[in-house]
């Protein structure tokens, strides 16, 4: 049986009765002496889905896990559609919850999987097949309804955790890195497999990962955390191109750690004065972040500037190839299309240029943590 | 709610725990009891039944007889099985499912069966080659293999026999020097586990010597029960706490180690199908 | 170039087998040997022909039958109360740290009462609850007669609550994996989906769990049934079970001058117990599957 990702007709009804707001208010989780979350408040509209993205230990599962009922906040509030659910057990609260692995029964087929939900809520046998097959129909594997857990590939089993969560018609949808345990090609049609159920059933979604790549490529909004608080929240190009702190710029995309000096306002790097995200920053020395994309090559490195140096290696990555440059006493690198990519063989002497768009700095050598 | 619900579970777990833990102790602590008792009504605690279990002859004589035997039939059982299973792997990897099937057939197989079979053969080897006690070791190696078996085969398979030795091998080595320089420090815990689980059989071991005459430990602790019960009890007690010295010593040396290697080799299932006496 | 003998060619087939030959011929003298002389030497009389009149003659005797069925029933018994406990203790263990103390400790405790019993075992009881024993003395002295019909330690009710003491850690042996196998997730899932406990057991970890149960109960029913030497050290006299039987024929006149009849009890013995292996094996398959 072939497995399909054609879209299937959407049920307008399904939408209007999943979608709920979902607030988080200041919920905290306190294990002893260790603050695994630390306040934090957020607000998902009907429908959206939030990417929660961190290191591992920044507090996004434990927040997700708070906000299924699997774990007790220690102070805070979870509130769906308006009705304050702390303090109910997991099986009240009606959310669908896909985990990162082995989450399948695996003694029931997959129908019987995603018709447990449904089981437990006493509908009649036929009309759980009904709906069980139209949810594996929804994730494209309609052929598969027989299979056991160890007859089914990584990508499928998870489709099928995700036809089980929503089977039951949730009104938050929350999925731990279901995307982590699988292989690379896998994952990224897997995410965008997700994606487009979701925006079809419409349920508000709450979505956690480590991997920056698939938040940004998936979410409506993207909340970055670091050790229990969230550090930005804000729609994908926000986060990449205006990260509010040292620690979002290193974690999301690549970024040159390059050492200037602060005066006025402005960063001076190696002779190019670039404006900063926050004006007000005190002088000082300081490491300038700067993206492989802001910086452009040109091949009249002979003279010697502060700004030139050696191509060593070019990685070329489809599109866009990455090329590393040493500038002596500094490594960089630079971002451009693949076609720009080939005028800059290893060896060569180039020059490099700087955009003149504002940057963050970090203070020392370990201002930004490392994931 | 969820932490009503834990705090329940803990409770009755640890009532579990406490009433088990009862069970399988007052049995121990009264064999301490009765081991240590005075004579007479309200003498005092004596340990005269544990000192003297090195002034009975018999005693001493098959203590140190199980003590050889066991020592004999876990060589044996390593000299036997490691290089056939190293062969198996290497050259004839088809048959390793009629190995493993043989090596557990003494599972099935009881001891009580095997030695109707077995006295014949042992009758023979009395008047033809020794009547010596330890002969009984040529039985016990059989009643090993399973648990050596076992234990051997998670060792060997979290290494990878065949490239080792092939490199070995291209480097000049002999086949015995694969064996003991490649193989066999490459899976210690195995060895040990399999070395260990024997000598615990072998001490505990009943049926075949007493059915076939001999008088191993086990064998002279029931005689002597009907004529120092103290004794035979305190010597009863003293070879259960070596079985357990033994058995912790594998759990502790296993765990120490990387778990993808020894978890399998330290898996408890391969100290099942328990009597073995 | 290696040294040694070169790695295949030439005369292959023969060099491949030298190294399995030590390992044959050792297991053939003393495994298949004495098995083949049990199952063969039961359908043979003492002059070497074959015949089914050892077999018969085995069965008339009284006593054969009454310790087949004591044996049976002595297995069950212990098997049946030894899973459910033996369950219970395991789950109790498996709630708790996987590299903790307490597993370690009572793992190894299992190991060697499950292994190493028999004499020890017996003499075990005697010390606590035979004629003189602690908990007998104690009990007494508090009133309480535990023997009004005479020592029933001694007996077949005796023997079930000494196999208890092998029989349980025995389970805990075999079950602990099982338990080890049920993933965190299945729970939390069964939850999100609007489960309670009941639930919980009743779908997903009961069924899952069920073949492993009934796989280790008949492991234990072939243990109890293959037992000889802890019913030996209590009991002195008669036959009250198979293992005994056979025993008390090794020893005796009646078994020298008739060796065919303790074959064909031992043969009785060799089906039953393949039997319940066999059964056993297919089950340790389904969960192997499940639970891995």
């Amino acid at each position: 049986m072939t497995e399909s990702t054609t879209a299937t007709h959407k049920d307008p009804r399904d939408s209007a009765r999943s979608s709920v707001e979902v607030r988080l208010e200041e919920l905290r989780r306190v294990y002893g002496a260790f603050t695994a979350l630390d306040g934090l408040s957020l607000t998902l509209a009907p429908g959206e889905l939030v990417a929660l993205l961190g290191p591992s230990g920044c507090g996004k599962t434990t927040a997700l896990r708070l906000v299924a009922g699997l774990d007790e906040v220690s102070s805070g509030r979870v509130v769906f559609g308006g009705t304050d659910v702390t303090t109910l057990g997991a099986n009240k609260r009606n959310v669908g919850m896909v985990f990162q692995a082995y989450s399948l029964f695996p003694h029931m087929t997959a129908l019987q999987n995603v018709a447990f939900g449904l089981q437990l809520r006493r509908v009649s046998d036929a009309q759980r097949r009904k709906r069980a097959g139209e949810m594996l129909e929804l994730v494209g594997l309609s052929g598969f309804a027989d299979r056991f857990a160890h007859q089914l590939s990584g990508g499928q089993q998870q489709r099928v955790a995700l036809a089980r969560a929503l089977a039951i018609q949730p009104q938050v949808l929350l999925l731990d890195e279901p995307l982590s345990a699988l292989d690379a090609r896998v994952r990224a049609r897997l995410r965008d497999e997700i994606r487009r159920v979701q925006l079809e059933v419409g349920t508000t979604t709450l979505f956690v990962t480590h991997d920056q790549e698939e938040a940004l490529a998936i979410a409506d909004r993207v909340g970055v955390m670091n050790r229990g608080r969230l550090e930005q929240l804000g729609p994908p190009t926000a986060i990449y191109s205006r990260p509010a702190t040292p620690f979002v710029a290193e974690f999301v995309g690549l970024t040159n750690r390059i050492p200037g000096h602060v005066k006025s306002g402005e960063v001076e790097v190696r002779g190019v004065r670039i404006p900063l995200v926050k004006p007000d920053t005190t002088d000082g020395d300081a490491i300038a972040l700067i993206r492989p994309e802001a910086v452009s090559l040109a091949t009249d490195g002979t003279d010697g500037g502060p700004l030139t140096g050696t191509v060593i290696a070019v990685a070329f990555l489809g599109a866009t190839s990455r090329i590393t440059v040493d500038l002596g006493d500094l490594i960089v690198l630079a971002q451009m299309p693949t076609n720009q990519a080939s005028a800059h063989p290893a060896g060569t002497r180039v020059r490099l240029t700087l955009r003149t768009d504002p940057v963050l700095i970090a203070r020392d050598e370990k201002a930004a943590v490392e994931p | 709610m969820s932490r009503r619900n834990r705090m329940r579970t803990q409770v009755l777990r640890v009532i579990a725990l406490v009433v088990f833990g009862l069970f399988f102790l007052t049995p121990i602590a009264a064999m301490f009891e009765f081991s240590t008792r005075g004579n007479g009504l309200n003498a005092a605690r004596t340990w005269v039944a544990w000192t003297s279990i090195l002034t009975y002859p018999d005693l001493t004589d098959a203590i140190k007889a199980s003590l050889a035997l066991a020592a004999i039939t876990s060589v044996a059982m390593l000299l036997l099985l490691l290089p056939t299973m190293v062969w198996v792997r290497l050259r004839i990897p088809a048959i390793k499912a009629t190995i493993e099937f043989i090596c557990l057939l003494p599972l099935t197989i009881p001891a009580i069966v095997l030695i109707v079979g077995l006295s014949p053969i042992y009758y023979w080897i009395a008047l033809n080659v020794s009547d010596n006690i330890l002969t009984l070791a040529f039985g016990y190696v059989i009643l090993v293999l399973p648990y050596a078996y076992r234990s051997l085969d998670a060792g060997l398979s979290s290494i990878d026999v065949k490239t080792l030795t092939e490199a070995a091998r291209s480097l000049g080595a002999s086949w015995p020097a694969v064996m003991w320089r490649i193989i066999v420090p490459n899976i210690p815990v195995a060895i040990l586990n399999a070395l260990l689980l024997s000598v615990a059989l072998v001490l505990g071991e009943y049926t075949f010597a007493n059915l076939l005459n001999y008088t191993n430990l086990q064998v002279a602790i029931a005689l002597l029960g009907r004529a120092n019960a103290g004794v035979s009890i305190s010597t009863a007690v003293a070879s259960l706490l070596f079985a357990f010295i033994l058995l912790m010593v594998i759990s502790f040396v296993g765990r120490r180690r990387a778990p993808s290697l020894t978890a399998a080799a330290t898996d408890p299932q391969y100290l099942t199908a328990g009597q073995r006496t | 170039m290696t040294a040694g003998r070169p790695i295949g060619g030439g005369r292959r087939l023969s060099l491949t087998w030298i190294g399995v030959i030590p390992f044959f011929a050792y297991i053939g003298l003393f495994l298949l040997l004495p098995t083949a002389i049990v199952v063969a030497g039961a359908f043979l009389d003492k002059n070497g022909n074959p015949t089914f009149a050892e077999i018969q003659t085995t069965l008339s005797q009284g006593y054969v039958a009454r310790a087949y069925l004591n044996s049976l029933l002595l297995s069950l018994v212990s098997a049946v109360v030894g899973a459910i406990a033996g369950a219970i203790l395991a789950y109790a263990i498996v709630l708790g740290n996987p590299q903790g103390l307490l597993r370690r400790v009572v793992t190894s405790v299992a190991g060697v009462l499950a292994q190493f019993g028999g004499v020890t075992l017996a003499f075990a009881f005697i010390a606590t609850i035979g004629g003189a024993g602690f908990m007998t003395v104690f009990l007494q002295d508090h009133g309480i007669d535990i023997y009004p019909n005479g020592i029933w330690l001694y007996e077949l009710p005796g023997l079930v609550l000494v196999y208890l003491y092998f029989q349980i850690p025995l389970m805990v042996l075999v079950f602990l994996p099982a338990l080890d196998g049920i993933r965190p997730q299945w729970r939390e899932a069964t939850e999100s989906l609007g489960g309670n406990g009941w639930h919980y057991w009743r779908y997903v970890a009961g069924p899952l769990l069920f073949p492993a149960f009934l796989g280790a109960t008949l492991l234990l029913f072939a243990n109890a049934f293959s037992a000889y030497a802890t019913a030996a050290a209590l009991i002195n006299q008669g036959n009250p079970i198979v293992p005994l039987a056979i025993g008390n024929l090794i020893q005796s006149e009646v078994g020298l001058s008739d060796p065919g009849q303790a074959k064909a009890l031992a043969l009785g013995m060799v089906v039953i117990v393949a039997i319940v292996m066999v059964s056993y094996a297919i089950l340790q398959r389904r969960t192997a599957r499940w639970l891995q």
